[in-house]
């Protein structure tokens, strides 16, 4: 495949370094896991920055990494969308707007909230499809994890999935959610460090961003589209036509901007429970708010590799680097930064880039591991298993879903490996099942005539109109099936990304109008019940104990008035 | 938390730079064709180094403030 490294005993010593500090901090923090609490919820003990830096790590698994570089060169600089409209605002409203629930009402989960606010249900249904789901990323993350490893090492795939299996066991089982939001931190910082040297050489290899942008231009006009297609942002979304996403400006504003995007910052436990776990209202409030620093910056670290391998492939980069190709013959972008690692790095600094690599594959699988076990034991199994029993039986009841979660993970991880569509399938259900959720946490929130039986039966309404219209449409191009047009093929979208945002428009659509619809129809609860749980009957928080420049508001205005300003310096 | 974190992070990236500069100074210059000519292991080295000594300072400045009270 071209893209083997070699390493040197240097860039061995460099991740067994690692590889021991990982373990290391699970051990010394064993000793502070004496509650479930402790285990789940880090004893909510977290210090806002701690917090911010692990709520953003948990969302840079390795898939996030390697997929946006490789979005970098398909579709470009269009790509920082995902960033600066489809991660920043969601992240300031769950900080300013929503987080004051989720904390104040002391749920210990994300499912727990829905049991408050709603009824045993809607809990129970968001509870086993979120467990389903944390159980399969992980294994997915840990299969990718191993075909990367064996197409950079030569390792096998067995190999792989044990080895990343038994480090993320050991840490977490001995240090809960600290442990892995401790290793989070960590691997944030090695990500920037063990990438940002990519990003540099890159750019100096191809002729700065001047020598950048001519060969994006170039590349652009190669495919058929205006020179500025690889370089703008919004200048070329007034069609689906003229840019290489093949979507419009509404669908990235409502689709991704809007449902997707804080159906997945503002309710997805993976996130959410490092804010829980934050050390205060006030911290757990700013947690989601600093997060939004670093990401605002990502596309610079994770699409900037990209651009620069297209650019280099298309234009001629001074030191030939050249993506290589799939066996249809299709450019393989998913190699940008593999292809990369090994093009610049000498031995040394390959060490570091292949230890980021590895710590971000492996907080992929942490996270995930962390959000089930939660998920697990707090609203499956206290709820519909054993009800009441000492605290100690449920921080043993974390270890064993710990381990068991890991267990379901490899084999998740096999099965990806043997039938490459049970995943795609899996992946498209889960979308399926998560792209209304946002209707019900908005109206649960803020329209307090909200009731249980509206709530459970918006979600299965919005999940079968994510399923209807996924039935009804096709990308152009696409064979029926998987990508859609399994009823019958009545719109033909310009681009598998376009068909999603509008089979997640559809779903919030229906999800909000069959909750509203039901609520009215159904008996809502009493208004004494639902102080905490809904905007209207909490009390604001106060935030003046704190300095001005610490206010969630102010914070949260800085960080939207900075991704404004760079969507209009990308435009 | 019991653990300040800023301790285990500053050790490692201590290390990491240590080594990587460490081996930067005494690497065969050749191998550095790939990073068009730069040294990269000894300049980051370097930046890896002092930012691991700058979060061991900050932490020993917390627990010092710890200690007063």
């Amino acid at each position: 495949m071209g893209v083997a490294v070699h390493p040197a005993p240097i860039d061995w010593t460099i991740m067994g370094v690692y590889f021991a500090f990982v373990l290391g901090i699970g051990a010394a923090l064993k000793r502070h896991m004496r509650t479930s609490s402790d285990y789940f919820l880090s004893g909510r003990a977290i210090p806002a920055w701690i917090a911010g830096l692990a709520f953003i790590s948990a969302n840079l698994g390795a898939q996030e990494v390697i997929g946006m570089a490789a979005s970098g060169a398909k579709y470009g600089m269009a790509t920082s969308h995902f960033y600066w409209v489809g991660a920043i605002p969601a992240m300031v409203f769950l900080g300013v707007f929503m987080m004051p629930f989720y904390y104040g009402s002391r749920a210990r989960s994300v499912p727990e909230y829905l049991k408050l606010r709603f009824d045993e249900k809607t809990r129970g249904l968001n509870a086993i499809s979120f467990a389903v789901m944390t159980v399969f990323s992980s294994g997915i993350s840990m299969y990718a994890m191993a075909l990367l490893l064996n197409l950079l090492l030569g390792w096998h795939f067995t190999t792989s999935v044990l080895l990343s299996a038994l480090i993320v066991l050991v840490y977490i089982f001995l240090g809960g959610l600290t442990s892995a939001i401790y290793n989070e931190v960590l691997q944030f910082f090695l990500i920037v460090f063990g990438f940002a040297p990519l990003v540099f050489l890159g750019l100096k290899d191809v002729g700065g961003w001047h020598g950048l942008v001519a060969g994006l231009h170039e590349a652009a006009v190669a495919r058929g589209f205006a020179p500025d297609a690889w370089t703008s942002t919004w200048s070329v979304m007034s069609s689906p036509s003229s840019n290489p996403m093949g979507v419009e400006w509404i669908s990235i504003a409502m689709g991704l901007g809007f449902v997707l995007s804080f159906g997945y910052w503002c309710t997805d436990f993976l996130v959410v429970q490092r804010a829980l776990a934050a050390d205060s209202m006030a911290a757990a409030r700013r947690t989601p708010l600093i997060a939004a620093v670093p990401k605002m910056f990502f596309p610079f670290l994770v699409i900037l590799p990209g651009m620069i391998a297209i650019a280099s492939t298309m234009h001629g980069g001074a030191s030939g680097l050249t993506l290589p190709h799939k066996e249809d013959g299709a450019l393989n972008y998913d190699m940008v930064i593999p292809l990369m690692l090994g093009h610049y790095f000498p031995n040394g600094m390959l060490g570091l880039g292949l230890t980021a690599l590895m710590a971000s594959f492996m907080t992929g699988m942490a996270g995930n591991v962390t959000a089930f076990n939660t998920v697990w034991t707090y609203d499956i199994y206290q709820a519909y298993i054993r009800h009441e029993a000492s605290d100690r039986h449920y921080l043993n009841m974390g270890r064993i879903a710990t381990v068991v979660g890991i267990g379901l993970s490899i084999a998740a991880a096999y099965a990806a490996n043997r039938f490459n569509n049970i995943m795609d399938l899996l992946q498209l259900l889960f979308a399926f099942v998560n792209a209304p959720l946002f209707a019900t946490f908005l109206l649960g929130m803020f329209w307090k005539r909200t009731s249980g039986h509206g709530a459970f039966f918006g979600l299965l309404a919005g999940t079968a109109a994510a399923a209807v219209h996924h039935g009804l449409t096709l990308p152009g191009g696409s064979a029926t099936g998987i990508q859609g047009g399994w009823i019958a093929v009545r719109h033909l979208y310009a681009s598998q990304m376009a068909q999603n945002f509008w089979t997640a428009i559809y779903a919030f659509g229906a999800c909000f109008l069959v909750t509203v619809v039901v609520s009215l129809a159904t008996r809502p609860r009493a208004e004494e019940e639902l102080k905490g749980l809904v905007y209207s009957l909490t009390p604001r928080v106060r935030a003046d104990g704190e300095r001005w420049y610490a206010r969630p508001a102010v914070l949260g205005a800085c960080v939207l008035a900075g991704a404004i300003v760079l969507n209009i310096i990308f435009r | 938390m019991g653990l300040d974190i800023r301790i285990p992070i500053g050790s490692l990236f201590v290390t990491l730079g240590l080594l990587l500069g460490g081996y930067g100074l005494f690497s065969n210059s050749a191998i550095y064709q790939r990073s068009l000519g730069l040294d990269i292991n000894l300049w980051w080295g370097g930046g890896l180094l002092a930012f691991g000594l700058a979060m061991l300072a900050l932490a020993w400045r917390a627990a010092r403030a710890r200690g007063r009270r």
